[in-house]
């Protein structure tokens, strides 16, 4: 099976249905394995389509961000990836989207999500324990001794940058501690499964800059063993965390580039219109 | 002030109107004093009514107190002819058709709210909420109607084949003549199950979207996401709809009296008759003759009140308890 899934050409980035994978052994160290490749994907909520024949790759443990105007579809993509869409009566989705080598649709959809986990744009501690916000979602499946939940604990939490924060009140509520240890409290819980996306929806939009900047310093640890996808409004945030950057704009992609590329010289006149802020 | 701001650097700025300290009168006019003035004196009537409620149930029970002491509380006769009067019956009546009828009514009334809630089309479910908040509402007395002609002929048909399998129960042996305490709370349960129902109902979809898709993002199942996230969430509400339907079934008097059998006596058996506070304060108050009668019947009043703070204390306590588990554990 692994063979199937081959280190890709970037050119081809935003040309999922006609992707050439590079072929050659030595170019494998540098180019990255597709994640996701996103063909020819149509989204409906009821009779109005949100997404426009997207086709795409998301390049594997790097950090790729979605930007463009409000309403330009990026969320619905994001969710179309953990399938959280289908709890929306009245959604339809077309077109193909594997997950590695896997048909993201065949999985069933709570297996997919614990794979690919998800950061909301507003915190949503559950109403408990620090503690047991983050070994929620051990507790769902796993049957894991009690030291082996707390170490896991103590690595996600680690990993999300707020172990040295709480490690002193971990049995305290998670709605007592600020908005933006509440959002790396949510990282940490998404990480404890240890999910190979993680998907993040406009993370730091309610965050104060430091918060967000302990979000987005977090980020470059992450794509060490995740590969991660962010939305953001925020063009300078795409520009500081971002590997990739896929521009969309109602509901179509217009261009998907490595980052450098996208806010130095982009392809199309949208995005150039777009990153020089002419509209959005 | 507006203008204040905008005033030259180095004079101090002096916003107007709070030059000088405004009159009791001006700030009334405001409005804020009005409406702060309406809501506190709403707060207080709460106050005061409850005071005088228990002023008077004191003062008007001196006889009956002074009588029998602490007593009254644990002895069990209650014989008006010869001025010897225990409260023991009445209240241990209260107390277990109330407990009974929750222990019926809470895994229903919770069940039914969170199929309304979480499973049940949005349009079925406000039809039959329709329907649940249609049965908060109809008369007590009615209720015993449901009782005698409906819910005792049943019971007593069913009664000898529930007690072949649980009869060897204390709770559940002696012959069954229909009136008893299990009657009375199973038309309890019936008729505080509409106030579980629609409160917890009312709280369980106000579970914010974002607890629900924050733990299917997880990889919840619905089951999961109902029990984990959303039941949680919604606790404190839930409780609240529990502790509304505890004190509902303490006070009912009409529906009880009707299937209880209104005899003053202890027995284990919640098959047997009994009687509970509110009933017999009900039938006897109006035929009671001689003042330590009547001080007796008003001391019963005051247990009731008694009795209804202590278990509405005690399920708070329980819950805080829960809670604080909860948390830590
Ligand atoms: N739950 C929904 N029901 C109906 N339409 C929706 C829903 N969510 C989003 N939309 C519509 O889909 C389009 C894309 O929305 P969204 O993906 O949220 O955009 P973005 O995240 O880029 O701001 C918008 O036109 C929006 O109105
Ligand atoms: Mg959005």
């Amino acid at each position: 099976m692994k063979t199937l899934m081959k280190p890709f050409d970037l050119s081809q980035l935003s040309k999922a249905h006609e992707v050439r994978f590079a072929g050659s052994e030595g170019m494998e160290e540098q180019l990255p394995w597709p994640q996701f490749t996103v063909a020819d994907l149509n989204f409906f909520y009821g009779r109005q389509q949100a997404l426009k024949n997207i086709n795409l790759i998301v390049p594997n443990k790097r950090v790729t961000a979605f930007i463009g105007p409000s309403g330009c579809g990026k969320t619905t993509l994001l969710r179309t990836f953990n399938r959280m869409n289908e709890t929306i009566p009245g959604t339809r989705v077309e077109g193909s989207i594997r997950l590695a080598e896997k048909d993201l649709f065949s999985v069933p959809a709570t297996t997919l999500r614990r794979v690919v986990g998800m950061v909301f744009q507003k915190p949503t501690p559950f109403p408990k324990s620090i503690f047991d916000n983050v070994a929620y979602g051990l507790h769902l499946e796993h049957r894991l001794r009690r030291t082996e939940i707390a170490d896991k604990v103590e690595q996600s939490l680690r990993r999300a940058a707020l172990w040295d924060e709480v490690k002193d009140k971990l049995n305290q509520s998670a709605n007592g501690i600020s908005g933006g240890q509440q959002q790396r409290l949510c990282i940490a819980r998404a990480l404890a499964v240890d999910p190979e996306v993680l998907l993040l929806d406009e993370p730091c939009s309610a965050l104060d800059p430091i918060s967000t900047a302990k979000i987005e310093d977090l980020l470059f640890e992450l794509k060490k063993f995740c590969t991660i996808i962010i939305v953001t409004h925020n063009m300078l945030q795409a520009a500081r965390v971002a590997d990739y950057v896929g521009f969309f704009l109602s509901g179509e992609l217009i261009e998907l580039n490595r980052s450098k590329q996208i806010f130095q010289n982009p392809e199309k006149q949208e995005t150039q219109d777009y990153i020089t802020g002419r509209f959005g | 002030m507006a203008n204040a701001a905008l005033s030259t650097p180095g004079i101090p700025m002096q916003p107007r109107g709070l030059e000088k300290k405004q009159t009791w009168l001006e700030r009334l006019r405001k409005g804020d004093e009005v409406v702060h003035l309406i809501t506190l004196s709403g707060a207080w009537s709460i106050i005061v009514i409850t005071g005088l409620l228990v002023q008077h149930l004191w003062v008007y029970s001196a006889i009956a107190r002074h009588t029998f002491g602490w007593r009254f509380l644990f002895t069990s006769t209650w014989d008006p002819v010869n001025g010897l009067f225990g409260a023991w019956p009445f209240v241990y009546g209260t107390i277990v058709t109330s407990i009974l009828a929750l222990v019926i009514a809470i895994p229903i009334g919770l069940g039914t709210a969170i199929f309304l809630a979480e499973l049940a089309p949005r349009k079925i479910s406000d039809a039959l909420t329709f329907l649940v908040e249609l049965l908060a509402a109809v008369p007590s007395v009615i209720y015993g109607l449901v009782g005698i002609f409906l819910l005792i002929p049943i019971l007593t048909t069913a009664m000898p084949y529930f007690q072949k399998v649980f009869g060897w129960l204390p709770i559940f042996s002696g012959t069954f003549y229909g009136v008893s305490y299990f009657s009375a709370a199973v038309i309890l349960a019936i008729m505080v199950v509409p106030f579980i129902v629609s409160i917890s109902r009312e709280v369980l979809l106000a579970v914010p979207v974002s607890q629900r898709e924050a733990m299917m993002a997880l990889g919840a199942t619905k089951w999961d996401v109902t029990w984990r996230a959303v039941v949680p969430y919604a606790r404190q509400g839930i409780m609240g709809s529990i502790f509304l339907a505890l004190a509902r079934a303490l006070g009912e008097t009409m529906a009880v009296t009707m299937v209880i059998g209104n005899v003053a006596q202890v027995s284990t058996s919640l098959l047997a008759p009994g009687y509970t506070i509110a009933a017999v304060i009900a039938n006897e108050f109006t035929e009671a003759t001689g003042d330590l009668y009547l001080h007796a019947l008003i001391e019963l009043g005051l247990v009731l009140f008694a009795v209804t703070m202590i278990i509405n204390a005690l399920a708070r306590l329980l819950m805080l308890t829960m809670r604080g588990h909860e948390v830590t554990g």
